[in-house]
């Protein structure tokens, strides 16, 4: 059974947003209903936004008008960062738990659900096995109010698969997120001059690039894949090998003992730690990602290439800020452009026949697994489309290894001579001015 | 501590559900280990291979040859290919004779095969120690690394089943072996189907005599565990002048197959008392052909 009309969850999430883009791309997905409570922030083209938090009547009444058979609930925090503990508990087990109350039930035409949950759900201790399965628990019980909450959502979804057993559910148990696009506070970690670690610890670090996040989203949505999936890149790189491929330094400076009074000071300092990262930076943590890759998904990126293409990126941030436009949405533009009689071409449809947009068709992805190395994704949207006039100034401002990085993605895009002369001479000259 | 499954609706019916995959997911998850990238300087284990030989060719090489002139029996009951669980004796406060078995297993073995040992998990919690023992090999006593590691990898790993009670126990107590655990290292040989071969080692009882500071040290701070485990890595040569040169003698016995179900508690605790009077009547043995302490 294929999914035709799907409800995703948490569309102004960037989650929600890269799937819908995603699931845009793909004939047999006849119609896409976005909800959220607050704006989109990304350029969609057919999905329908309906500005609705997660009160389960609302909800209900737009599954049953609709006849949504399948919903992707993508707006689970999973950074204790990014909201206070009130509103991701509300987020986090009131909203899921509204959201399955709309879903169940014997007259609903509800037949899918996917629920993307997080790799904190094991925790991170020193009794941890290198690498969890999908069928382990963590061995002590959650500590922290974020891991609280993600273990309660995940029951609340596994008494829903209990109770409605016509309903194929599917989980899906991220590990850390790296990627050009996506802020994570590991992300902000990296970027700070020095990476504090804690002093004698070498944690074991594990990454999924975003674009294999929504590959594997769609993965499991396209292919009917009931049941609990770690999705994590190949490969488990310690912290200094990370930060080492990043091209940073380290910096012992959280004592082992007294590390949570040492990482309140570093807040006051503005380097936000959360506690679920504390212990990531303290134990790490491994996940067994085989179970999904037995189903025929083909990560595009190890976590060693995520990480090079997050280090690559990085070097590039500094002449690429401001280059893209962010996205605005506006109810009546977004209206007219879906509406009216007049629209002959939607924007984003003539930006992907010009071959530009970074559109994520899943099917084409798991086939050709190897066609564009982790060195050739977009490093900032927007770069492509700078004439050669405009790229020439900005070289000066570049280290010599953001110059090579540069090349590289030219090379494999455009590869226009006279930007590659450009930037050879400005190698040539020992980079940087 | 065996891993909890869970008893929810999503498991058992997973993936077999959707595209038959869950019994092609059981057997063949072997197919879908992930290749170790040329670039990479550590494995997923965090094993490192060049602290691994720069401790090798300094401190393991010299412990080896020239301060416990050890001496090997029976390399040869340690498969060349596939994996298997080495079980052995465990003595000293800081006990030197996981590294002498790694050692003579790269030293003799015609494969020169490398051994993963398998240590408590509570060396996690110390600055250093964390750092440090699994850049040599060491991973923490996990049912579920040992799975990985013996079934999935098909890789040698080295248990000591006495666990901490071994290296605790009086000078007086020499060679006489603690309770082997309750047979987990049964049902992990069981579980991941590889051959149990026990390793008696005879020397690493008289060649750690900060033991009996050890015990003072307990009484003292009252809370003080010293972590079970090999780590004169992380001291240094600091480990190599705390051993006396005793002697060492290894010898690897026959492998022990077990025909049991893992589950099976009756059948795991007869295979472990077996594999313990094995290790036990051979260190009994060895001690009494042995001259003396020092010379062998």
């Amino acid at each position: 059974m294929g999914s035709k009309r799907v409800l995703v969850t948490g569309l102004s999430s960037y989650w929600g947003g890269r799937l819908a883009e995603a699931l845009e791309a793909s004939e047999e997905i006849e119609t896409i209903i976005g909800v959220d409570s607050q704006d989109p922030t990304r350029e969609l083209e057919r999905t329908e936004f309906v500005r609705v938090g997660t009160q389960h009547s609302l909800l209900r009444r737009i599954v049953e008008a609709a006849e949504i058979d399948t919903v992707v609930d993508t707006r689970l925090i999973v950074d204790s960062v990014v909201a206070s503990a009130g509103r991701t508990h509300e987020n986090n087990v009131i909203g899921t738990m509204n959201i399955l109350a709309a879903c169940g039930g014997p007259d609903s035409s509800v037949r899918r659900l996917v629920f993307k949950s997080s790799a904190h759900y094991y925790g991170s201790s020193q009794d941890d096995p290198a690498f969890f399965t999908e069928d382990m628990e963590r061995p002590h019980p959650p500590r922290t109010p974020l891991e609280k909450d993600i273990v309660e959502a995940e029951a609340a979804v596994v008494d829903f698969a209990e109770k409605n057993p016509e309903v194929s559910v599917s989980m899906l148990r991220f590990a850390n997120v790296l990627g050009p696009d996506v802020l994570t506070s590991h992300r902000a970690l990296f970027e700070l001059p020095a990476v504090p670690i804690i002093l004698g610890f070498d944690p074991r670090y594990q990454f999924v690039h975003e674009d294999d996040v929504v590959a594997a989203l769609a993965h499991v949505l396209h292919a009917d894949l009931p049941g609990v999936f770690n999705v994590a890149a190949d490969g488990v790189l310690a912290l200094t090998e990370v930060i080492d491929l990043l091209g940073k330094r380290f910096a012992p400076v959280l004592p082992p003992w007294g590390t949570g009074l040492a990482a309140a000071a570093l807040r006051r300092l503005g380097v936000e730690l959360s506690p679920e990262m504390l212990e990531q930076l303290r134990f790490g943590r491994g996940l067994d990602n085989r179970r999904l890759k037995a189903t025929g998904f083909v990560y595009r990126c190890t976590t060693r290439e995520a990480v090079i293409a997050l280090g690559e990126h990085m070097r590039l941030a500094p002449i690429m800020r401001g280059a893209a436009e962010p996205y605005r949405y506006e109810r009546e533009v977004e209206e007219f452009l879906r509406r009216s009689p007049h629209v002959r071409t939607h924007p984003r449809r003539r930006e992907r026949a010009n071959g530009d947009a970074t559109v994520l068709a899943p099917a084409a992805l798991a086939e050709e697994p190897d066609t564009s190395p982790a060195g050739a994704a977009a490093p900032v949207a927007g770069y492509d489309d700078l004439e050669a006039e405009e790229i020439a100034p900005l070289l000066d401002s570049l280290e010599p290894e953001g110059l090579t990085a540069l090349r590289g993605h030219e090379r494999s895009r455009r590869a226009r001579p006279e930007v590659l002369r450009a930037i050879d001479k400005a190698l040539a000259r020992g980079g940087g001015g | 501590m065996p891993p909890r499954t869970r008893t929810d609706a999503l498991t058992p019916d997973g993936p077999a559900a959707g595209s038959g995959g869950a019994s092609v997911a059981l057997e063949d998850l072997r197919r879908h280990l992930p290749g170790l990238e040329p670039e990479r300087r550590l494995t997923d284990w965090g094993r490192s291979e060049r602290v691994e030989r720069l401790v090798d060719r300094t401190v393991a090489d010299f412990l080896y040859h020239l301060w416990f002139r050890c001496e090997v029996e029976g390399i040869e009951n340690v498969p060349s290919a596939g994996g298997a669980l080495l079980v052995s004796n465990h003595a000293g406060a800081l006990p030197p004779d996981a590294p002498m078995i790694a050692k003579a297993l790269r030293e003799e073995h015609p494969r020169a095969r490398s051994l993963n040992v398998a240590v408590e998990p509570v060396f996690k919690a110390y600055p250093g120690l964390s750092m440090l023992l699994p850049k040599v090999g060491c991973v923490a006593a996990h049912p579920a690394n040992l799975q990985r590691l013996l079934h999935d990898e098909e890789a040698l790993v080295l248990t000591f089943p006495e666990g901490r009670k071994g290296p605790r126990k009086l000078y007086k107590d020499r060679y006489r072996l603690r309770r082997f655990g309750h047979g987990e290292f049964v049902a992990s040989a069981l579980r991941a189907d590889v051959p149990i071969v026990p390793v008696c080692v005879v020397g690493a009882e008289e060649a750690a005599p900060i033991f009996a500071r050890l015990d003072l040290l307990k009484r003292l701070t009252g809370s003080l565990r010293l972590p079970v485990v090999p780590n004169f890595p992380h001291l240094g040569p600091l480990a190599v002048a705390g051993y006396l040169p005793a002697k060492f003698r290894i010898r690897f016995l026959e492998p022990v197959q077990v025909d049991a179900a893992p589950g099976d508690r009756g059948a795991v605790q007869t295979a472990t008392e077996e594999v313990r009077a094995r290790v036990q009547e051979t260190l009994f043995e060895m001690v009494g052909a042995r001259d003396s302490v020092w010379l062998g």
